[in-house]
């Protein structure tokens, strides 16, 4: 039997005047909110669940000195991965792109993070310090901008040259950034920059922005997400720390990182803005889920592929129906 | 009497959805097959998940790590989440495979949709908000997604304080609203009949 796309479109539409059968909604709803209570009690128990303990500052100061110090002249010289960021942060970047649409420099600095100050010098000022680190404070705020940065920058391409191995850097003229970055190590040692990063001076404080970038200039953050196979090179984005199961929600979003051009940020235009690229991409594929129902072609797959005939199959063998041509 | 707004809801509310179409004791024959039971099952997931976190909200987000019960209710959360996000996109994939949006149900497919991608954002902020390593490591990486598209901007993922509030009011709120008026939208349309059904034979009654 044959009908039009109106009359199926009514009768899918209308209330139901076949047959039906007893249903009790609520006991439905309580049998499953137990089995659901139940489920989890007993996943809990057996499970628990993840609660890998936060890194600190001083755990990285300890653990590679070598590293910190030198993050912390990265800071005084501007060169970090924050300081060189773009918005939301500073202006150092244009931050990425795709095509005309510059959304991250157009939404401009609202999270202002100046990496000499707020990393270094403030925290520093804090404490009660040694005769060398004061003398090393008042030579760095009496100078000059430029005098800064002379003395920052040439420290830190001195440290880059010999790849980080601080007892090779050759004698230069670094000023007092030695000695501001050996203070601000041995405060962090001291496990007093944890805190002092997040109140700034304040009282209350509810935002670890600092902090976490902070940590991430270093390789001490970065080591530990490789080590706990949380790259988002290698589907990290879905992984969770221990044995547990992560965001496996989160696969399609993951994906595209794994293959070219996101996977390879030398590949310009789309693998250097890959963050960007994909971020649009998932937007448009969500949006697309949403309206499934009016997309030619994906709205006619479960008519075309007869999943639909193992769902029904009690109603379709008990009213003996088969399959209609599409 | 009829021009008053209040009487207008009403009338309206009674002609779409009367108290037997929302607490019904029957329905349809034709729905005899285990994917139906992951609509209520995610209900019952999100329910389990609300309750949880109340608990947890009520002790704060470092309370699980030095309490032998936090650590319970905490895993509690953790699981439900994980059995939501499994029974959710289980009942997607049937409702898809079984063109669920047909017969004027397209709203009902859009707010579960809808549904779907805010309980990602939920979820996500969740893990922000663990305060250990894991919300270090998502909330250093994460930011530079939501940077890009000048969403960084004001959604901060490294602002423990405001991905708190996020987590526990805002987000949960937007979810609730949206999965009331999905439920309504199925309870309202009914379930959709079969592909291939006939017409027909739908006038046998039981």
């Amino acid at each position: 039997m044959s009908i039009s796309k109106e009359a199926k479109h009514d009768f899918d539409a209308a209330p139901w005047a076949g047959k039906t059968k007893r249903y009790d909604i609520v006991k439905e709803g309580s049998i499953a909110v137990a089995f659901v209570a139940i489920l989890a009690i007993v996943l809990s128990l057996l499970m628990g669940s993840p609660d890998e303990t936060p890194l600190t500052f001083k755990g990285w100061a300890v653990s590679n000195a070598d590293n910190f110090y030198a993050t912390a002249v990265q800071e005084l010289a501007g060169t970090s991965g924050t300081a060189t960021y773009g918005g939301p942060y500073n202006k150092a970047s244009d931050g990425l792109n795709v095509g005309p649409f510059w959304l991250q420099k157009w939404a401009g600095v609202t999270h202002p993070i100046d990496t000499v100050n707020e990393f270094v010098i403030a925290p520093l000022s804090t404490q009660v310090m040694s005769t060398e680190i004061a003398s090393a404070l008042a030579t760095w705020k009496a100078a000059s901008d430029s005098q800064k940065q002379a003395w920052a920058t040439a420290y830190d391409d001195a440290i880059t040259k010999v790849e980080g191995k601080l007892s090779a850097v050759p004698a230069g003229a670094y000023g007092p950034v030695p000695a501001l970055a050996k203070g601000l190590t041995d405060m962090a040692k001291g496990g007093a920059l944890d805190a002092a990063l997040l109140s700034q001076g304040g009282f209350f404080q509810t935002d670890n922005t600092k902090q976490i970038l902070f940590f991430g200039d270093g390789s001490y953050l970065d080591d530990a997400g490789t080590t706990a196979n949380l790259q988002g090179g290698t589907w990290g984005m879905m992984n969770e720390t221990g044995r547990y199961p992560g965001q496996a929600w989160l696969w399609l979003y993951s994906f595209w990182y794994q293959i070219p051009p996101f996977n390879n940020e030398e590949s310009k235009p789309i693998g250097a803005n890959a963050d960007a690229y994909i971020m649009y991409i998932m937007g448009a594929l969500s949006l697309g889920l949403i309206l499934i129902p009016i997309i030619p072609g994906v709205k006619s797959l479960p008519m075309r592929i007869p999943i639909h005939r193992g769902i029904w199959r009690q109603y379709y063998q008990a009213n003996g129906i088969n399959r209609r041509k599409k | 009497m009829s021009e008053m707004w209040t009487a207008k809801l009403r009338n309206k509310w009674q002609k779409n959805l009367p108290i037997e179409k929302l607490l019904p004791d029957d329905q349809p024959a034709y729905v005899a097959s285990w994917i139906y039971v992951f609509g209520v099952l995610t209900l019952s997931a999100l329910a389990m998940i609300i309750a949880s976190g109340i608990v947890l909200a009520f002790e704060g987000p470092a309370w699980y790590h030095v309490s032998d019960v936090g650590l319970f209710t905490n895993s509690m959360h953790f699981w439900s989440v994980q059995m939501f996000f499994v029974f959710m996109v289980i009942h997607l994939w049937g409702k898809y495979w079984m063109a669920a949006w047909r017969g004027n149900r397209f709203r009902t497919w859009a707010t579960g949709a809808i549904a779907f991608v805010a309980s990602i954002a939920t979820a996500f902020t969740g893990y922000l908000v663990q305060t250990n390593f894991d919300s270090q490591w998502i909330s250093f990486e994460a930011k530079d997604g939501f940077n890009s598209m000048g969403i960084g901007a004001f959604f901060n993922v490294t602002n423990l304080g405001q991905m708190l509030l996020l987590h526990v009011a805002f987000l949960p709120l937007i979810l609730g609203v949206i999965t009331v008026i999905h439920v309504l939208m199925v309870r309202r349309r009914g379930v959709v009949p079969p592909i291939d059904a006939e017409p027909s034979l739908s006038e046998a009654k039981r």
